[in-house]
């Protein structure tokens, strides 16, 4: 593919599956016949290189609170394709492989097709940004994500008028994913945002954290991050982004309806039918820690609270 | 041997021994602690049937026992909840204990086993005589209660809280099982065992 440059890649130069096991196919007999010469490194064609995730901070948006040890954030996580215990994500995802990874963009929208994620990647400007993360269970986390902004993506596919909103699917794959064996959810995990929360700057797809490619138990190796919103909207391993017209049945508004809505805010204001939403624990604190108070939008209610004008948080919770 | 976990959970809350309760302590001390009441409990449960599938009066002994970890085990789990989790804050424990059921119905658990423990001597026995065994029936109802707590503050996935609802209905069930038997043989003239 000779477009490096270019900003938008054509579904036309897009490699189909078939080619693309071929390919790898082709290279594992050119490493064969390498390995009698010269070596040649055996993860060229999947790797991303390490440099770039050791992206410049935006400070701008980034909060200035300590942020958790990497120890934390990658050893507390809910991610119920591994497991349902917060362990489970860690002890569970060692075998699976995040790269090489397609991830599908269709839907009402004029560049459809099945991307590489290096690809996607490329004209992309990676950055850190340290986001405090708000668990709809009442605890919570301060992450530098490296990632880059939503919008940036949506831009290059040129959603059309009747885009609406975007749902995001992860993964459905029981032989890498072992929580999926159980139908704890109804796999896939989808979630969805409304455009306009989609376009909004703070809205960001993360690749790595603290400088590093996520570790698979986070979501690896594209995740999306929107920090005004409880975890669960922030679906890990996705493999497909969709424009659509009507509102996504997102996984766990469909799993609880009266527990999880779809716009899942964070509001202190607006508690969960079995416990309250008024506070949070900050994880990492000393066991004997006070909790802290939760913040309209988990504290980015400047950036965020007009896309909600004149809303019923409280009915579309 | 039963107070073991407990001993682990306070070496990890106060860092010694090289133990630690993971990335959430707070959460670690609170369900580890509601796990083991439970378990207790439901080996409490289990003592009577065992005894009469085998024989064994004298499992009876491990009975009071058994009762009285999970009463400890209990304690410990709403303590470190209402310590640990949410910082001794008397008006906010009051208000979430209103709004939340699942926590009414864990801390009526949890004051029913009261009664239970201060006549769980000896002498209580001999004093209360066939009330005794009445009121600690009540374990029946503190066995359902629990496993309701359990069941009501899981998130989705249910398989733990339904395999405890298992356990405790087939060793309930058991009891109602036996019951005509024991009212015939009380019409008897030579039984007079009583099973709580």
């Amino acid at each position: 593919m000779a477009h490096k440059s270019a900003s938008i890649i054509l579904p036309s130069e897009i490699t189909s599956e078939a080619l693309f096991h071929d390919r790898r196919a082709v290279l594992a007999m050119g490493l064969a016949g390498a390995a009698l010469g010269a070596a040649t490194p055996l993860t060229a064609l999947a790797d991303i290189p390490a440099e770039r995730y050791k992206a410049a901070r935006n400070a701008r948006l980034s909060v200035t609170e300590t942020a958790n040890t990497f120890e934390e954030i990658s050893g507390y996580n809910n991610f119920y394709e591994f497991g349902t215990d917060k362990s489970d994500p860690a002890a569970n995802s060692r075998n699976f492989k995040p790269l090489p990874w397609n991830v599908t963009v269709d839907g009402e929208c004029e560049v459809k097709g099945k991307f590489a994620l290096e690809d996607l990647l490329a004209p992309q400007t990676l950055e850190e940004r340290v986001y405090r993360m708000r668990c709809v269970e009442a605890w919570s986390m301060v992450i530098p994500w490296v990632g880059f902004p939503f919008a940036e993506l949506l831009k290059r596919h040129k959603p059309t008028s009747k885009a609406k909103y975007v749902a995001f699917t992860t993964l459905n794959d029981p032989k890498q994913m072992p929580g999926q064996r159980e139908r704890v959810l109804d796999w896939p995990y989808v979630e969805g945002l409304r455009m306009d929360e989609a376009m909004n700057p703070l809205t960001l797809l993360a690749v790595g954290v603290y400088g590093k490619a996520l570790p698979n138990q986070c979501g690896a190796p594209l995740r999306l991050v929107v920090p005004w919103k409880y975890g669960f909207k922030g679906i890990k391993s996705i493999v497909r982004i969709s424009f659509v017209e009507q509102q996504p049945r997102t996984s766990w508004s469909h799993a609880a309806p009266n527990e999880y809505g779809f716009y899942a805010n964070v509001n202190p204001a607006v508690d969960h039918p079995r416990w309250s939403q008024a506070t949070e624990r900050r994880i990492g604190g000393s066991l004997l820690a006070r909790r802290q108070a939760t913040l309209p939008f988990n504290g980015y209610a400047d950036q965020v609270a007009d896309l909600y004008k004149g809303m019923d948080l409280r009915r579309n919770f | 041997m039963f107070i073991t976990p407990a001993l682990w959970l306070a070496a990890g809350a106060l860092g010694v021994a090289g133990v630690s309760l993971g990335v959430d302590p707070v959460r670690s001390l609170v369900h580890e602690n509601g796990t083991m009441a439970l378990r207790m409990l439901v080996a409490t449960l289990a003592i009577t049937p065992l005894r009469q599938l085998t024989g064994h009066s004298d499992l009876l002994r491990l009975r009071r026992m058994l009762g009285l970890f999970a009463f400890f085990y209990a304690l410990l789990h709403l303590s470190s909840w209402v310590v640990f989790d949410q910082g001794m804050d008397l008006q906010m424990i009051l208000s979430e204990v209103v709004k939340r059921p699942y926590l009414l119905v864990g801390l009526s658990a949890v004051l029913l086993m009261l009664p239970l423990a201060l006549t769980s001597t000896t002498a209580a026995q001999r004093w209360l005589k066939r009330r005794w065994t009445q009121l600690h029936r009540l374990t029946y109802v503190i066995a359902v209660l629990a496993v309701w707590h359990f069941w009501w503050q899981v998130k989705k996935d249910l398989r733990e809280p339904i395999a405890y609802a298992v356990i405790v209905a087939v060793l309930l069930g058991w009891r109602v099982w036996k019951r005509p038997r024991a009212a015939k043989a009380r019409s008897a003239p030579a039984t007079t065992q009583g099973t709580a």
